[in-house]
């Protein structure tokens, strides 16, 4: 009798590694971009995680003798207008940063999910009434609702997450819902509706795991937009606040108006707005051709 | 399609009367009241008396039914009430930036058009060269480059190079043209690009798709010229999801334009909405959405018509 080894057990688990592994490096080599691109995100995310210990200096602790020193060896992008280093506070803004991107579009996407598939699962009036609804919130662009939802609810790290996960909700179940509705007249879905299975059955268990390839790409495209949206909210002052560092709050302030004579404020945490964002896109296109590559998002 | 085009603006009433309990209940959901938060920053010398006077002047002591009627009756002949931070009407405070909103946005789509419709083009006939990996690289920056950072960028440029700055008063284009130009063309610089990004990856993969199909392949078969083959075989065929993309960023561009309008300090409708936000000027706000909603709605609309003038197939009921 041969024995069959536990899902948990050492074989196993090495043979599941050696398939993802397989499969990342199969990705790597078909999209050397999209891995660039994850290589990138990798480093972000290390950086927010590991802020304490990679960090030079203590992102808050302002020092008057070192205001807005140009770019040094021991102040690699320099100080600001409170003679705080920059790198640092870059560093730590990779957690908010990061923080925000996942949150957010990962609750957008996946209430988006959930909406899209029971809306195209149900059909007739249920459908029509979550696409009218839906319809409501997809006429205002990104910004214009998440800066309304932050008038109501204030700022702060935790509301500016709701303020940009609930614009992020319709334009997952758009995409999701279209899929679904092709999925909906499949023969195993009439199959599992004839075996009498419960709704919330069919739906979680047959329907949204073949949806997964819209569902991850919108997630993909959700956390570059997440994370600029977060920028340019906390730039307007309506986003996190001081004394959180934050790379939007980073280009406002004495950013601005000492631009002139100290470029570095400005120019470093851009670069890393942009450099997050890029590397966001490039993995996500990337899982778009691989996984859906009609599908525009 | 005259049918079509009333049956389509008829739609419209629905959603947009969905737009407006959407905000009004937003605005409704504000923790505690408007009046308390507008005299918040007043220190103590505010009475009772005072606040419920405030009150019943912004129609605050009506039922929210009252209140929403009103409002909404208000809207449909275009008075969105008063401002609750200058007083002043909502309507002249619109009128007066809406002119210099409205000029970036259609210099940026403009800007955006021209440049997007060759560089997609051009990146689909050489895909996988160098030149499609640069424009790729180029358009997904545009994606990922905040627009108010390039503002920041382009000033400090100016600064650094030219020891020059784009003017701060503004001058309407139909007074001295130069001046508006050289003052306007920068914010549209910057919140062109990303829009240009937007259209140029549309343009590329839509074309890519109808430069698969038989009939570019019967035009080059029977012996069409390059330059025929293209402009009239795939270009004509691809401009549907151009244009939708180039539609939907034209109502997307007035967010883009909260931000940008701030760099370059410049009086439009998005430097009025995160100042009203910042003045709980909730009367404001209301306002600013609604006809952003409005301006999205319609230009949506103005999307579907197009599609029928290009392309026949399209069919109305």
């Amino acid at each position: 009798m041969t024995e069959v080894a536990a899902p948990w057990s050492g074989i196993v688990l090495a043979g599941r590694l050696q398939r993802g592994g397989g499969a990342l490096l199969r990705f790597a080599r078909g999209q050397p971009l999209g891995a660039a691109g994850m290589l990138i995100v990798l480093l972000f995310i290390l950086a927010a995680a590991g802020a304490r210990f990679i960090a030079p200096f203590d992102p808050l602790t302002p020092d008057y003798a070192a205001m807005m020193t140009p770019p040094s060896l021991s102040h690699w992008f320099g100080t600001d207008d409170f003679g705080r280093d920059i790198l640092s506070r870059i560093i730590f803004g990779a957690r908010t940063a990061m923080l925000v991107g996942f949150v957010a579009s990962f609750a957008g996407a996946t209430l988006g999910l959930v909406i899209g598939v029971a809306s195209a699962y149900f059909k007739g009036w249920v459908d029509s009434t979550i696409q009218r609804l839906l319809d409501v919130f997809m006429s205002f662009p990104l910004i214009v609702l998440a800066l309304a939802i932050v008038s109501v609810f204030g700022s702060g790290v935790n509301n500016v997450i709701v303020a940009i996960t609930i614009p992020m909700v319709p334009r997952c179940a758009r995409v999701v819902r279209s899929s679904a509705l092709v999925l909906r007249e499949v023969p195993y879905v009439d199959a599992a509706r004839a075996l009498g299975f419960s709704h919330s059955r069919i739906v979680f268990r047959h329907m949204l795991p073949n949806v997964v390839a819209p569902y991850l790409i919108m997630l993909t495209s959700f956390m570059g937009q997440a994370i600029l949206l977060e920028a340019s909210l906390s730039f307007l002052g309506l986003g996190v606040q001081e004394p959180t560092p934050a790379w939007g709050l980073m280009l406002q302030g004495g950013a601005e108006q000492y631009a002139e004579s100290a470029p570095w404020m400005p120019i470093f945490p851009g670069l890393a707005i942009t450099a997050s964002v890029f590397a966001f896109n490039l993995f996500g296109d990337a899982l778009r051709d691989v996984l859906d590559p009609k599908l525009r998002v | 399609m005259l049918r079509y085009v009333i049956r389509r603006v008829l739609l419209m009433i629905p959603t947009l009367l969905g737009v407006a309990v959407l905000i009004f209940i937003l605005m409704r959901l504000i923790p505690g009241d408007i009046v308390e938060i507008r005299f918040a920053g007043e220190g103590g010398g505010v009475t009772e008396e005072m606040m419920a006077q405030e009150r019943s002047r912004l129609g605050l002591d009506q039922s929210l039914v009252w209140q929403f009627v009103h409002w909404i009756v208000g809207i449909a002949r275009f008075d969105f009430g008063i401002s609750m931070w200058t007083g002043q009407p909502i309507s002249y405070e619109i009128g007066l930036r809406f002119g210099l909103s409205l000029q970036i946005a259609i210099m940026a789509t403009l800007l955006a058009t021209l440049l997007a419709i060759p560089l997609g083009t051009l990146s689909a006939l050489k895909q996988d060269t160098l030149i499609d990996y640069a424009v790729r690289v180029f358009s997904i920056a545009g994606l990922a480059t905040p627009s108010f950072w390039l503002g920041i960028l382009m000033i400090l440029g100016f600064l650094i190079f030219f020891q020059w700055m784009p003017p701060i008063r503004y001058t309407p284009i139909w007074v001295d043209p130069v001046a508006n130009l050289t003052q306007l063309i920068w914010p549209a610089l910057a919140t062109g690009y990303r829009y240009s990004a937007v259209a140029t990856r549309m343009t590329r993969s839509a074309v890519l798709e109808v430069l698969r199909e038989d009939h570019v392949r019967t035009a080059r078969a029977k012996g069409l010229r390059e330059r025929i083959v293209l402009v009239r075989h795939a270009v004509k065929n691809a401009l549907l999801p151009i244009i939708t993309v180039i539609g939907l960023e034209f109502a997307f561009l007035l967010g883009g334009l909260v931000v940008t309008e701030q760099v370059f300090n410049l009086n439009g409708i998005g430097l009025l909405f995160v100042k009203a936000v910042g003045n709980h000027d909730y009367t404001m706000v209301q306002a600013l959405v609604m006809l952003v909603a409005m301006v999205f709605i319609v230009t949506n609309l103005v999307v579907d018509i197009l599609y029928a003038w290009i392309d026949p197939r399209v069919y109305y009921r």
